[in-house]
């Protein structure tokens, strides 16, 4: 905002509707603070209402419209240029015109899709925000207010253990299984670890979490990893037949879910890294993949919310009756 | 629908064998570098170290060795596994080539100090590279440990357990 001499200017200002009843999620920014924003779900209508407040009374604002736009876009560190909108959705305010007094507009953007989670990681940031313009003839006034996304996931059908024989010949054997191939973000990982043979002196066993950020395509892929945890599971040598137990809260550390090749731009993964440490400082190690998804608090409610939101997507059905039934079935 | 608390009970176990529980272990090695001796005289003198090895490792065709080597056995050894396996060899102890020239104060190469701190060097180094899984198929480290003189003119091979 800049003062030119006698020329009107004005601040804007972008409230929800809901933004006393809406929660607030906490989300790291990119030089690693955390801050609060209000938290939407896929299928979620954002709506609210733009002040436009004018600094200097008595003067009138012209301008060549206003408009909000609600917008989803990835973008790379390396190349901070080009942003890929995945969501572009705008509403014209007020067309081109003048303002002679402060003035409030309405916007509602009804059950806007939000596919992908948002994600602020080492090369790449996915967020959502809407921002408010003014269009002028020199110099535009805007204003953006980001929110979060989280997506959301419903228990896996199938979630099968994962149980392998590991080891180099004639020196190591050892048999792991972790209980499940997806767990939530709030899960529990239990396994355990079998030594079906040990030839070389082990001083002890860690599992690693480990997160790998991949951005890029074709022959510029790059893979970040980043070793979000290290927990021992066993100190001392074991023999042949012994059992090591794994019992790893995830709830303590900081994941995300994991995203597999997001509007074609980057992923994010996640690996469970068995470490066993010898006495001469070797490391022997196996990685797996695991799939973290995170799980909706409360189930019931969205539900419900979700058949109105089919049956408005469908003409011809009749909304009432059809979230009427949906309570009905969850109580 | 939802479980309020997870399931952390331990995944089944099959319960240990006693014999494997209080019996020796599998991965029992053990090597000293001890006694050197000082043979030869004048120039031509040079000291050489006994290597003692105990294992029950099958890998090992001995489960008990004692051998005699000099430095350049080892300089031979180091020299043999960086060209043959993949392993990241350890350094071994210094070459001393100061403490080879004349008109030294105290006795150079053999003072005992110095042989104390090489047979340091060399056990320390024969430990970490005889139990490393890749270099224990190497023919160059059995023939180095077990064999009764280290012949350089040897096929370079990996052992190979039926």
């Amino acid at each position: 905002m800049s003062f030119f001499g006698f020329g009107q200017t004005a601040e804007i200002d972008i409230v929800l509707n809901d933004a006393e009843s809406r929660k607030k999620a906490e989300h790291k920014t990119e030089d690693g603070k955390k801050d609060k924003y209000f938290l939407f779900y896929d299928g979620e209508t954002v709506s609210g209402k733009v002040n436009v407040t004018l600094k200097i009374p008595g003067k009138r604002l012209e301008h060549y419209g206003i408009k909000i736009e609600f917008v989803g876009q990835i973008e790379l560190y390396y190349d901070r240029g080009n942003h890929h909108e995945f969501v572009s959705l705008v509403k014209d305010l007020a067309r081109p015109g003048e303002l002679s007094q402060s003035q409030t507009f309405d916007f509602d953007f009804t059950h806007v899709e939000k596919p992908y989670e948002s994600y602020t990681g080492q090369n790449v940031k996915l967020r959502y925000f809407l921002r408010a313009t003014i269009s002028r003839r020199l110099n535009d006034i805007s204003k953006e207010m980001d929110i979060v996304v989280q997506t959301l996931c419903t228990y896996p059908e199938i979630n099968s253990s994962i149980k392998m024989e590991v080891g180099i010949e004639d020196c190591l054997h050892i048999e792991f299984e972790y209980n499940k191939s997806k767990y939530h973000l709030k899960d529990v990982i239990v396994g355990k670890i079998y030594f079906l043979l040990v030839r070389i002196k082990i001083k002890h066993m860690e599992i690693d979490i480990v997160k790998r950020e991949t951005t890029g395509t074709g022959p510029s892929v790059y893979h970040e990893n980043d070793t979000i945890a290290k927990y021992e599971i066993m100190d001392g040598a074991p023999v042949r037949g012994e059992s090591i137990p794994i019992r790893l809260f995830l709830a303590g550390y900081e994941l995300t879910p994991t995203m597999r090749d997001i509007n074609k731009k980057f992923s994010v993964r996640y690996y469970l890294n068995l470490v066993l440490i010898d006495e001469e400082e070797r490391r022997y190690f196996k990685q797996q993949e695991i799939t973290l998804w995170r799980k909706g608090d409360i189930v019931r409610r969205s539900m419900s919310q979700q058949a109105t939101i089919a049956a408005q997507r469908y003409e011809g059905s009749n909304s009432e009756t059809a979230s009427a039934r949906a309570k009905e079935e969850s109580n | 629908m939802a479980e309020a608390i997870a399931d952390t009970r331990r995944l089944y176990t099959k319960p240990q064998n006693l014999s494997d529980a209080y019996g020796p272990p599998n991965n029992f090695l053990e090597i000293d570098v001890s006694n050197p001796e000082t043979v030869g005289v004048g120039r031509n003198r040079f000291t050489t170290y006994e290597i003692r090895l105990k294992t029950n490792l099958p890998i090992f065709k001995l489960k008990e060795s004692r051998v005699r080597r000099r430095y350049s056995d080892f300089e031979w050894l180091r020299g043999e596994l960086e060209r043959e396996s993949k392993v990241v060899v350890p350094p071994l102890p210094g070459k001393a080539l100061i403490r080879q020239l004349p008109f030294r104060g105290d006795d150079g190469i053999f003072d005992d100090s110095f042989i104390e701190e090489r047979r340091q060097g060399l056990e320390q180094f024969l430990n970490k590279v005889a139990g490393h899984p890749l270099a224990q198929n190497e023919r160059c480290l059995h023939m180095f440990l077990q064999d009764e003189s280290v012949d350089k003119n040897y096929t370079p091979s990996k052992i190979r357990q039926a």
